[in-house]
């Protein structure tokens, strides 16, 4: 170890009975000291400490869980694997998952890249910025409330205000929220519609991509095009980066949308089932706690491997600077 | 997560909006300008119709929701809001003191709980912090469902099922690393030198929290309490879980009835408490956009 040059290099690098001899010239009260400091620290963070129990010990239960048979009224039984073989057999299941992976794989995108391009028209210096910024993020506050799910029902509904729309220009719109080919549809708008949030994110990270770059880029003679493809897209990439990331694990956990827009049952013909939503009926209907655990164990490792897929590619299209 | 945000930062910060006002950037004609300006209100205008859509319709009577189209109701109807306010098994106003008690109370516990262990992490120093910190930021990611099963039975085994502990509780022990995050950028950002003056006045920890940091950290609180209120008001998962009694109920819970209970022709009383649930997110937003964007530009949180 070289030597340190402070007391605190020391306190961090080296467990404290291993603190060498030089540093002890402040004398026995050191200790006494120490442990001062920690019984502060600690205290701050008792709240927390209480709170991590509520955390980490469901955490390994569910993981228990997820290998056992259980309804609440009898003691867990262990089954092995046997859970997460029904979940190959279990045809909801597949249903859930692929709603769940087509309403993320096709929201997401389209509300990033709607976050995106409002933030950069925002962001070129326009008056009433403050005014236009309100106006676009509000619905990303209301989006998950009951009242807006209600709402799109009936906006979407057989005589709702968007069919009267499509009326005008002679189009025949669908049943959307009955039909199931279009229920999901309708959930996937409402989720573009509240793109205000990652909007807000990207203008924050836009306002710090320097004029002069711009300038430079168009001194030299490069196109629009040009400019968003080899300064804008390159420098925002660390912000794009993060709002995918955010977007992606919030969006595989959607409940409430499905839950509201047909009455609790993700109907119709399953096609609003969301993964979430499905867990919610067979661990708080049909009392499945094990299966439920189990399931819940599969969406974390499924989060977890997009994540790590994300951070994986990210040194092929995320540019940091230095 | 912050690394991804700040390694972006090749420049300062520019500080204002109205800088942003004054602000030619490059290319900008007076023709381009009126364009953006253009595009901006019709995609706006797109944006708002459904929520004004919901207003007029609370206004209309029931026959002319759906067939008469235009914004401003033709004939006003405010019964919908006198008859919606009674129309389920209790008034709204049952529920509107429900929905309050539990938002005052996880304002209360997410301020005291999260500043506590904010201030811990950012400026004491004590044996194992960068590994609870780095715990801290873990549980930022963990996604809740899956706690969902084992602490309903803990809840269960409790007595707490049909109470409000199940959704206060947590709120008082710092389970939501995200504001936890929130403070500790903010209080990281303080002059230590403040820290130090009020240590050699004599201040211990306790105190320089309470009579120096709390008090300059005002800003991240009312943060914290704005999207506390608009995500405890907007919740819809726990008290579905957990309340079963509808006397408990909170406002989500009760708007749902109206479809559950399939009168299906009561719109505008459904409309009605619609604006009116919405309405104080609407209100905390206006009075606190500042701090809202401020928010999630710094930790990203929705």
């Amino acid at each position: 170890m070289t030597a340190p040059t402070d007391a605190t290099t020391v306190r961090e690098a080296v467990p404290a009975s291993a603190a060498p001899r030089r540093f002890t010239v402040r004398g026995p009260g050191r200790e006494r000291r120490r442990r001062r400091r920690d019984r502060a620290g600690y205290l701050f963070l008792l709240p927390w400490f209480i709170g991590m129990l509520f955390t980490i010990v469901p955490f390994f239960a569910s993981l228990y869980l997820a290998f056992t048979d259980y309804n609440l009224l009898n003691d867990p039984k262990w089954i092995g694997l046997e859970n997460f073989a029904e979940m190959f057999r279990d045809e909801n299941l597949h249903q859930a998952l692929k709603v769940t992976f087509i309403y993320s794989f096709v929201s997401v995108p389209l509300s990033l890249a709607a976050a995106l391009g409002v933030a950069m028209v925002l962001n070129r210096g326009i008056r009433a910025l403050p005014v236009y910024r309100a106006v676009f993020y509000l619905p990303s506050l209301l989006g998950a409330s009951v009242a807006v799910v209600l709402l799109w029902r009936y906006i979407f509904g057989l005589d709702g205000i968007v069919n009267g729309f499509l009326g005008w220009f002679g189009i025949d719109g669908p049943a959307w929220t009955s039909d199931p080919d279009y229920a999901l549809t309708t959930l996937i708008i409402l989720h573009v519609w509240t793109f205000g949030s990652p909007m807000v994110i990207f203008l924050a990270g836009l306002r710090q991509i320097p004029a002069m770059y711009y300038e430079a880029a168009a001194v030299d003679g490069a196109s629009k095009w040009r400019r968003f493809r080899s300064i804008t897209l390159p420098l925002l990439s660390p912000i794009i980066f993060f709002n995918l990331i955010q977007s992606l694990i919030a969006s595989f956990q959607t409940f409430t949308q499905g839950f509201v827009m047909n009455n609790g049952g993700g109907g119709p013909a399953n096609s609003t089932l969301f993964y979430n939503l499905y867990l919610y009926q067979q661990g708080f209907n049909q009392f499945h706690m094990g299966y439920a655990s189990a399931m819940a164990w599969t969406l974390l490792v499924i989060i977890a491997a997009f994540t790590a897929l994300t951070f994986f590619t990210a040194k092929y299209w995320v540019h940091y600077d230095n | 997560m912050s690394i991804t945000l700040r390694s972006s930062r090749p420049a300062p910060p520019r500080s204002s909006d109205d800088e942003d006002t004054r602000l030619e950037r490059f290319g900008s004609t007076r023709r381009s300008r009126f364009t953006r300006h253009m595009i901006l209100c019709l995609v706006g205008a797109f944006m708002m119709y459904p929520l004004v859509w919901m207003l007029s319709s609370s206004l209309k009577p029931n026959s002319l929701i759906f067939s008469d189209l235009s914004l401003w109701p033709t004939e006003w109807d405010l019964g919908n809001y006198a008859e919606g306010w009674t129309a389920l098994p209790y008034d709204f106003t049952v529920y509107f003191v429900n929905s309050l008690v539990i938002v005052a109370l996880s304002i209360i516990g997410n301020l005291l709980s999260c500043s506590l262990a904010a201030y811990g992490f950012a400026r004491l120093d004590f044996t194992g912090r960068k590994l609870f910190f780095a715990l801290m930021l873990g549980t930022m990611m963990l996604p809740g469902h899956v706690l969902l099963v084992p602490q309903y039975i803990l809840f269960a085994k409790l007595g707490w099922l049909n109470t409000y502990y199940p959704l206060l509780v947590p709120n008082f022990l710092a389970t939501n690393a995200f504001y936890i995050f929130l403070m500790v950028q903010f209080m990281r950002a303080l002059p230590r030198e403040l820290d130090d003056a009020a240590r050699i006045d004599g201040c211990g920890p306790f105190r320089t929290f309470w009579r120096i940091i709390m008090p300059l950290s005002l800003p991240a609180f009312a943060t914290t309490a704005i999207f506390t209120f608009i995500s405890v008001w907007n919740e819809f998962f726990g008290p579905l879980l957990y309340l079963t009694d509808p006397e408990l109920y909170t406002v989500p819970l009760a708007l749902r009835q109206f479809v559950d209970s399939e009168g299906q022709s009561q719109w505008g009383q459904m409309f009605a408490m619609s604006v009116l649930s919405l309405a104080p997110i609407v209100g905390f937003f206006i009075a606190g956009q500042k701090y809202l964007v401020k928010g999630i530009a710094t930790t990203g949180l929705k």
